[in-house]
């Protein structure tokens, strides 16, 4: 049996981060993981991620798992891949699997950072080939570059069901829609948003009735449901498809714990069976500690801070650190993990009907109901101004905490202030030069730049295209409204892309000045 | 069913090795070496892995992470390989898994 000082279960953004504090204090860490690359899903996550700057907003999730990889390696963290960590037991022994053995350890103090698994919902014929999980179809698209399917229906709006619609999008598949029982969109409004502007229908209070097929699928009837989740008679609409599939929630993967006797509890809000723990993740069992996912479902930015925190509580445990100097590190660590639990999709308000924003402006409810803001309700939030000359207008109407909008123009024209989850305003004061910045920094894709008089009868918008291949200009089409149904004819008159922009072409395209507030994608016919 | 992205808007072309060939129920394909098989079939528009055993129901790709073995099948012999996680090598046998044999449930 071999020790080490600190034996942490899962290399993911939690598992790393713990590694690298617990190695910078001098302890002896080893990171097992089942998988044959370090980095959990970091690497499959490729949008621009939410919060502050602090918090590394507007970077992609694969560049962060990159840049962690790489600060692990220069703390000198060991991961042992293809590793499986199959039980744990008293006195913090672990066996592990891996070369076909079961292989003995024992640490001193142990992180578990396992993450967590995907729900799955079962109907008729959810067993054929076709039917696949929502973070299978990231696998197969975003690291092994092969499509999931052609057509496709996606179960379930909530973030991981409207990211990985917006990325089959990207890849080059047809999402036919989106479907969720549920009624009322559960993930970000602007994740909706830039789905449902590309012509993809929202069903909520909807679900599948059966997938249909005899070797693989080949098409899904869906239904709508009453309050109590009963099927609607003569509600039933068919699709076409090759590919179903299901991103109907995460549960924590906390069988380790339970079998080593740590004290659980069925949380909803942190997303099933989870350890009792304290804010940095020790457990009932001195010693043991826990980090990211498995602890209660949130995101891989909180997951990062959880693992810090975790890595050096398991350093102050084992007397490599001074209660006082753990306290210190603790308190930044905790205003960070704060500063993203706020807002209206913090887990305190998980499951809970907010009707109006902090600034007391009332929720687009079209937006929860068909996935984007309606015509008549977009102009009441404090982003969307008419003015003369280029300027953004920010249809950004939930209170989330994100603003690397408000630094990225650099002639201070947005304002969102100290407090993160304010709806972005725009300065009508400060002068816009049109440089887009705040276009491609908008992790939400919500930004636009609008020239309502930008020739005799034309207005021209600027929006965010992260799709092939890439319009030019000269390019004619038509122009999509919010709903993804056609607006007017268009033209693409610019489409400008740089590194700072990072992957996200701003495409400009002149509509007549009549539908500069309802235009907001750019189709080729 | 499944194709490969040429080319991927954030992406870009992915670099993804030497082409290999490989046999699928004997017949001969191409996958890129050191890519779970999954994905060279899928590439392939292969769908069903296997069947099972008491009700003889196709299974695919389910979870494509390890997770499920939904997408089990006989590699070089062996029967029960998660071919989602499993990397593609030269001249691989792999053959569509029934219950827990290679032969059709009418040779069995």
């Amino acid at each position: 049996m071999k020790r080490f000082d600190l034996i942490i279960v899962g290399a993911g953004p939690s598992g790393l981060s713990a590694a690298i504090e617990a190695a910078k204090r001098g302890l002896e860490v080893v990171v097992f993981d089942e998988n044959d690359k370090p980095g959990g899903q970091l690497f499959k996550q490729i949008h621009k991620f939410f919060g502050s700057k602090e918090h590394k907003a507007k970077v992609r999730g694969f560049k962060i798992g990159q840049d962690l990889l790489k600060e692990a390696d220069e703390a000198g963290v060991k991961v042992v891949l293809n590793a499986t960590v199959c039980g744990m037991y008293q006195d913090k022994e672990i066996t592990v699997r891996y070369n076909d053995a079961i292989h003995h350890y024992k640490g001193d103090a142990i992180i578990i950072a396992t993450g967590a698994s995907e729900n799955m919902v079962t109907f008729p014929g959810w067993t054929l080939p076709g039917v696949i999980g929502a973070g299978a179809a990231q696998t197969m698209m975003n690291l092994h570059g092969v499509k999931p399917g052609n057509k496709i229906l996606m179960l379930g709006s909530g973030n991981v069901g409207l990211v990985v619609s917006f990325q089959l999008l990207q890849c080059g598949c047809e999402v036919v829609g989106l479907v969720d029982a549920a009624p009322r969109v559960g993930g970000y409004g602007v994740h909706a948003a830039k789905v449902a502007r590309t012509g993809v229908p929202f069903y909520l209070s909807h679900t599948i009735v059966k997938a249909e097929g005899e070797d693989h699928v080949t098409g899904v009837t869906i239904a709508e449901v009453d309050s109590g989740f009963n099927f609607i008679p003569g509600t039933e609409k068919h699709f076409d498809v090759d590919t179903i599939c299901l991103a109907v929630g995460l549960s924590p993967m906390s069988q380790l714990l339970k079998m080593a006797g740590c004290q659980m509890e069925d949380n909803p809000k942190r997303g099933g069976q989870v350890p009792i723990c304290d804010e940095c993740g020790r457990t009932s069992i001195p010693g043991v500690f826990v980090a990211g996912d498995v602890s209660g479902i949130e995101e891989a930015s909180s997951a990062m801070i959880e693992g810090r925190m975790a890595g050096i509580a398991a350093a102050e445990y084992l007397g490599y650190m001074e209660k006082s100097e753990l306290d210190e590190n603790l308190a930044s660590l905790n205003e960070a993990l704060d500063g993203l639990r706020l807002g209206m999709f913090a887990p305190k308000n998980r499951g809970k009907m907010i009707e109006a924003t902090e600034e007391g402006i009332p929720i687009s409810t079209n937006l929860l109901k068909k996935g984007y803001v309606a015509d008549d309700e977009i102009e009441r939030f404090p982003g969307v101004v008419r003015k003369a000359g280029i300027h953004p207008v920010i249809e950004c109407t939930q209170n989330i905490p994100c603003n690397p909008c408000q630094d990225a123009c650099p002639k201070k024209c947005i304002k969102i202030g100290a407090n993160i989850t304010t709806l972005p305003a725009v300065d009508e004061t400060a002068e816009c030069v049109g440089c887009g910045m705040c276009v491609a920094s908008c992790s939400g894709q919500a930004i636009f730049l609008v020239d309502e008089t930008y020739e005799e009868g034309y207005a021209s918008i600027t929006m965010p295209y992260e799709f092939l291949p890439l319009p030019q200009a000269g390019d004619k089409g038509i122009a999509l409204g919010r709903d993804g149904q056609k607006v007017c004819d268009a033209e693409v008159i610019g489409v400008k892309s740089s590194p700072a922009f990072d992957k996200t072409h701003l495409l400009t395209m002149k509509v007549p000045s009549e539908y500069v507030m309802k235009a907001r994608f750019f189709k080729r016919v | 069913m499944g194709t490969r992205i040429e080319e991927h808007p954030i992406l870009g072309k992915q670099e993804k090795g030497r082409m290999v060939k490989f046999f699928y129920d004997g017949k001969e394909l191409t996958g890129y070496e050191g890519e779970p098989i999954a994905a060279a079939l899928k590439a392939a528009g292969v769908m069903a892995h296997r069947y099972t055993k008491k009700d003889h129901k196709p299974r695919g790709i389910f979870c494509a992470i390890g997770r499920c073995t939904d997408c089990v099948m006989v590699v070089n012999g062996k029967p029960n390989v998660r071919t989602c996680v499993t990397p593609l090598e030269e001249g691989m046998q792999v053959q569509t898994q029934y219950g827990v044999s290679d032969k059709p449930f009418e040779e069995q």
